[in-house]
């Protein structure tokens, strides 16, 4: 963050030079003469005093100068580029000592302040304050604040020209604050002093209290000037919100800024584009007419009526509709949307409510300024509650991003320069914005993928697992006789079949990383929790039911004969059932081998080795006369299966032909996916300057983003 | 702002090729073609091998005749009447005759099948003592409690092979009879009653206790005999090495079949002017029918059966075979059009370009 300009009693300063320390820039707001000179030093030293940076003491005080190794730590990187930029105009703070706040003025002289009161920041009032005595004994009190904050509060000559100002630097994308000042005489601080020290004290209803002297002191003050600090965008911000956008996911912007600097850094961050349309419900927009409800109602009505123009309900020409028409962005406040969402008692609030989520359905992009913490929250639990109940991700830096991270289905939390509380209170945190990008595109996807796979395989290996010995059941008079041994019954999830699943849960990558962060259309692929639906889930069970069906059956068949033996021996019900029990593990297993793409190291040893061990476990298990089980079930099953040859052909054969429709499957889809790769590298090439890439508002995606950090 | 740089790292993952998702792999695609040849190969492969096994199996040649009653080619439906309100008659015997008209290709295996019985009943096949069976002298006086309520008998002596399997034990007996000149006198046919249970079974898992002075029946002293056995498990056979619970028949019957129709190897024709096969002739099974089947509406069968490297007649795994074989061949050529096709639109597509 780094100061840009100020404004002190409407005249612009910008850049430093060498004689005076602040010098005028041309521009439409230049004017002849300077500030008074006494109001300079004054709005310097109210940025020196008003905040509550610390200054980080050096260990190495061998000698070192102080000063130059001055570090400035603050929970706001806002108030830190302040007093780097006051200490660019000639005053430097210097830090606290003893309750006196020490500055350096251009004179190169100390000043001290005793520092009486702060008024710390609050979301709700936008505005701190402190209050200080001088050497002389005077007593001050510096506020800052958001514009709308301070400029009621402040008696009303001169605010024109600042207010010019102020929406100038917002336009520009750079964060304003407003400085002024009162001084108060020594017989109000008496009573000033007793109220604050009241209303800290106070066991009940403190925050009221606290507020509501805080309200009485902020008043009848004088407008000194404004500052323009420029928060830039973080590395490849703009590409991270194309690519999320290009996703399929709904962008929505919940920040603090005032509506002219939250604007200009959506445009900055590409999410509104010049062909954007802005539907704007601002404080600005209904305002003018005496009932406010009832212009926001107009309003409201006006908006619904162009979009559904725009965007006619048939859902068959909606795609196309979507890539043709108008792109719309709504603009909305934080005043105007408490207006929305709970206006007045009467029935129609409820209307604005779902007229405005009408429209915010409609629109590629919303930007809600001037939030509340709070509201931000509210914000998301509104979107959560839409019809189709939408999974929201919130991510954001800052302290009062908080509310919104915890209430979103996944919080993300930037660690930045405005603390930790935002990562701490997420599910995950990441250093940087653009790690977003691929956290979501690649291993968001990736991590579906795995996961949704390990749910479906899992019923899947069971429900083909447990069949054949349902239907066992019919052929042994429903009497509960297990088809499989006790010891295949107990290892079957746990040590046959279990680990090839994990390995591909932890590895797989049906998709190159690096493709699914340059391609973020990918994504829709998962949209909408795409291979958790009914179709997939009826896919893999009508696979387990006719692999089930397969095991049992086939192996039925081939008992129908005298014997599978070369010597005319016979076999029992044991080797029944360990055929259908070989045939099911390596079934299942190869069947994941199909499925897996990205063989690792990790997926060759535990497939392979899940059926070597299968192998070797039956080998082990029926070799022995276990001295401790009642039953010799399994002695030299395994073994004399194996010494048939039609017992390998049949178990071969029912391999194939329950992997037989999973092979089909998956041959097919690559010879689509391959000429769709084609066609897709065509189109591309044909319109690489299109415009954005669809987005498909069914498979609707929210993600809330704090433009604090942007 | 400084101390979130050096807190950083305080979390972070080992820089490892597994947590990073950098390990090396091998990203096998099984593309059309690759798939296509394969398909068309192993159709090829099964093809042949059904082909083997169908000629094979229709090589085989099996013989079975039902000898429960209702059937003209012997006298024992008599004794199946009889069956028919509980048991039949002690030793009730009947013959079955049958004719070959050509010759018999051996070695032909003696089998009996049984169907509607249900060796597979989860009471019934946990109804044994395998530790009786090997031999322990002390589970041979205490069976475990899975044999009730074969467990002791009458008179409170411990069953001695205890059980409900042991205690079913198929107890019909045949013998095969040659007509050796066309209507002359009938010559037993050799029956080697050997070799029908699984070695390690016959060697390993089922053994007698050990001998008291030399004898088997005084090992065996203490116990009886199951209930339904006309005879104690020592006098199972006259010779000495197929008798108490290594008794062939006995151990072959132990081992439960899969399925409530089964087979069960009875003897191997393998000896004398047999052993290459039955010439042709009429032949004749004496049956001695002591086993009760009617009452749960089983049939008992005898079959004759030669067996090759795959077994018995069996034209399922044939077919099958033959038919997956076809089934990869015609998908193999389905997809191959359909990928000449996508081939082709692709090529459009570029020339489109």
């Amino acid at each position: 963050m780094e100061f840009i300009e100020c404004c002190i009693d409407g005249h612009k300063y910008k850049g430093v030079t060498q004689e005076v320390g602040l010098s005028q820039t041309d521009g439409p707001l230049t004017y002849c003469d300077k500030a008074d000179k006494n109001r300079e030093e004054l709005f310097l030293r109210a940025l020196c005093l008003c905040h509550t940076v610390e200054i980080k003491t050096n260990d190495a005080v061998d000698g070192a100068t102080e000063s130059a190794e001055l570090t400035y730590i603050s929970s706001s990187p806002d108030e830190i580029a302040l007093v780097k930029g006051a200490k660019k105009y000639g005053f430097t703070f210097l830090g606290n000592r003893n309750g006196q706040m020490r500055l350096e003025n251009q004179r190169k002289e100390i000043e001290e302040y005793e520092l009486l009161h702060t008024l710390n920041f609050d979301a709700i009032r936008r505005r701190m304050s402190v209050i200080v005595k001088t050497q002389g004994g005077n007593i001050l009190l510096f506020c800052k604040g958001a514009d709308s904050a301070v400029f009621p509060r402040v008696q009303n000559h001169e605010v024109e020209l600042t207010k010019a100002h102020v929406e100038r630097n917002a336009m520009d994308g750079y964060r304003t604050l407003c400085v002024a000042f009162k001084e108060i005489v020594p017989d109000d601080y008496e009573r000033i002093n007793r109220q604050l020290i009241e209303a800290k004290m106070a066991l009940q209803d403190r925050e009221e209290k606290m507020e509501k002297v805080f309200d009485d002191i902020e008043t009848n003050m004088n407008l000194i000037g404004a500052t323009a600090v420029e928060d830039k965008l973080q590395d490849q911000a703009a590409e991270t919100i194309e690519a999320l956008h290009a996703a399929g996911l709904k962008v929505w912007v919940l920040t603090g800024d005032k509506m002219e600097t939250a604007k200009s850094t959506c445009y900055a961050c590409r999410l509104f584009q010049t062909s954007t349309e802005l539907l704007e419900l601002t404080t600005k927009t209904i305002e003018e007419s005496e009932r406010k409800e009832d212009r926001l109602h107009e309003l409201l009505i006006e908006y619904r009526k162009k979009l559904l123009r725009e965007f006619p309900k048939s859902t068959r020409s909606l795609k196309k509709a979507w890539t043709e028409h108008q792109e719309f962005g709504l603009i909305v406040d934080g005043s105007t949307l408490s207006l929305i969402l709970n206006s007045s008692q009467d029935s129609s609030s409820n209307n604005y409510k779902s007229i405005f989520l009408q429209i915010c359905m409609k629109c590629t992009a919303v930007l809600c300024c001037r939030m509340a913490p709070l509201q931000k929250a509210q914000i998301v639990r509104m979107v959560k509650n839409l019809k189709g109940s939408p999974i929201t991700l919130s991510i954001g830096d800052g302290a009062n991003d908080v509310s919104m991270i915890l209430e979103s289905h996944v919080g993300i939390g930037i660690k930045g320069k405005e603390g930790r509380q935002a990562a701490r209170n997420s599910d995950y945190s990441v250093p940087k914005f653009k790690h977003l990008k691929k956290l979501l595109l690649a291993h968001g996807h990736l991590y579906y993928v795995r996961i949704a796979h390990l749910v479906q395989y899992f019923f899947y290996k069971n429900f083909c697992f447990i069949l054949p010995q349902f239907l066992f059941q019919f052929f042994c008079g429903f009497s509960q006789q297990p088809l499989y041994d006790a010891a295949y019954l107990t290892m079957y999830n746990i040590c046959f079949t279990s680990l090839p699943i994990l390995a591909y849960s932890l590895l797989e990558q049906h998709i190159n990383i690096d493709t699914l962060t340059s391609d973020p259309r990918l994504y829709m692929k998962i949209s909408g929790n795409a291979m958790l639906q009914l179709g997939p889930f009826l896919y893999w069970t009508f696979l387990a039911a006719f692999e089930g069906t397969v095991f049992f059956f086939g192996t039925y068949f081939l008992f129908q004969t005298t014997s599978l033996e070369e010597n005319g021996k016979v076999y029992g019900n044991w080797t029944f059932g360990t055929i259908v029990f070989t045939v099911l593990v390596f079934t299942v297993t190869l069947k994941l081998a199909l499925d897996t793409r990205f063989w690792t190291w990790i997926n060759h040893f535990v497939i392979w080795g899940s059926l070597a061990f299968y192998v070797f476990f039956s080998f082990f298990w029926g070799g022995i006369i276990w001295p401790f089980l009642k039953q010799q079930r399994m002695y030299f099953i395994f073994a004399q299966m194996l010494s048939s040859v039609s017992m390998w052909l049949a178990i071969i054969l029912l391999i194939f032909i329950s992997l037989f429709p999973e092979i089909l499957r998956i041959v097919l889809k690559n010879v689509r996916r391959r000429s769709a790769r084609r066609n897709l590298s065509c189109r591309r090439a044909s319109d690489s300057l299109s415009a954005r890439p669809s987005v498909r508002p069914l498979l609707l995606r929210t993600f809330s983003d704090e433009s604090n950090m942007l | 702002m400084t101390w979130s740089a050096t807190a950083r790292g305080a979390q972070q993952p080992d820089n490892t090729a597994f947590t990073q998702q950098r390990l090396p792999a091998w990203q096998p695609l099984l593309s059309a073609s690759i798939a296509l040849p394969l398909f068309f190969c192993a159709g090829l492969a099964f093809i042949g091998l059904g082909l083997g096994l169908y000629y094979t199996s229709n090589s085989i040649k099996e013989l079975e005749y039902d000898y429960t009653g209702s059937l003209d080619t012997g006298n024992c439906s008599a004794c199946a009447e009889a069956d028919q309100d509980g048991a039949p008659p002690p030793n009730c015997s009947c013959a079955l005759n049958f004719s070959l008209p050509e010759f018999f290709q051996g070695p032909v295996y003696f089998y009996y099948e049984l169907s509607n019985f249900y060796q597979n009943n989860r009471r019934y096949s946990v109804s044994c003592d395998n530790a009786q069976l090997s031999g322990f002298p002390s589970a041979l006086r205490q069976p475990v409690n899975d044999c009730a309520p074969y467990q002791y008998g009458a008179a409170g002596l411990p069953i001695a092979p205890c059980g409900a399997i042991a205690n079913s034990l198929f107890n019909d007996s045949f013998s095969l009879w040659h007509e050796l000149p066309p209507s002359g006198p009938y010559v037993e046919v050799p029956l080697d009653r050997t070799g029908i249970a699984w070695w390690t079974d016959n060697h390993v898992k089922f053994r007698n206790p050990p001998l008291v002075n030399g004898s088997l029946a005084l090992a065996f002293s203490g116990t009886a005999a199951p209930p339904s056995w006309p005879r104690p498990v020592y006098e199972l056979s006259p010779d000495p090495n197929n008798t108490g619970f290594v008794n062939q028949d006995f151990v072959v019957w132990m081992r439960t079949a899969a399925l409530p129709t089964f087979r069960k190897l009875y003897a191997r024709i393998r000896q004398g002017n047999y052993s290459a096969g039955l010439p042709r002739g009429n032949y004749s099974v004496h049956v001695t029918y002591n086993y009760p089947v009617r009452a749960f509406h089983g049939r008992k069968l005898v079959v004759f059966s030669s067996i090759s490297w795959m077994g018995g007649k069996n034209p399922f795994l044939g077919i099958a075979y033959l038919v997956v074989g076809s089934l990869c061949i015609l998908t193999g050529f389905v997809m191959l059009v359909v990928y000449i096709r996508y081939q082709d639109q692709d090529d459009e597509d570029d020339s489109d370009d």
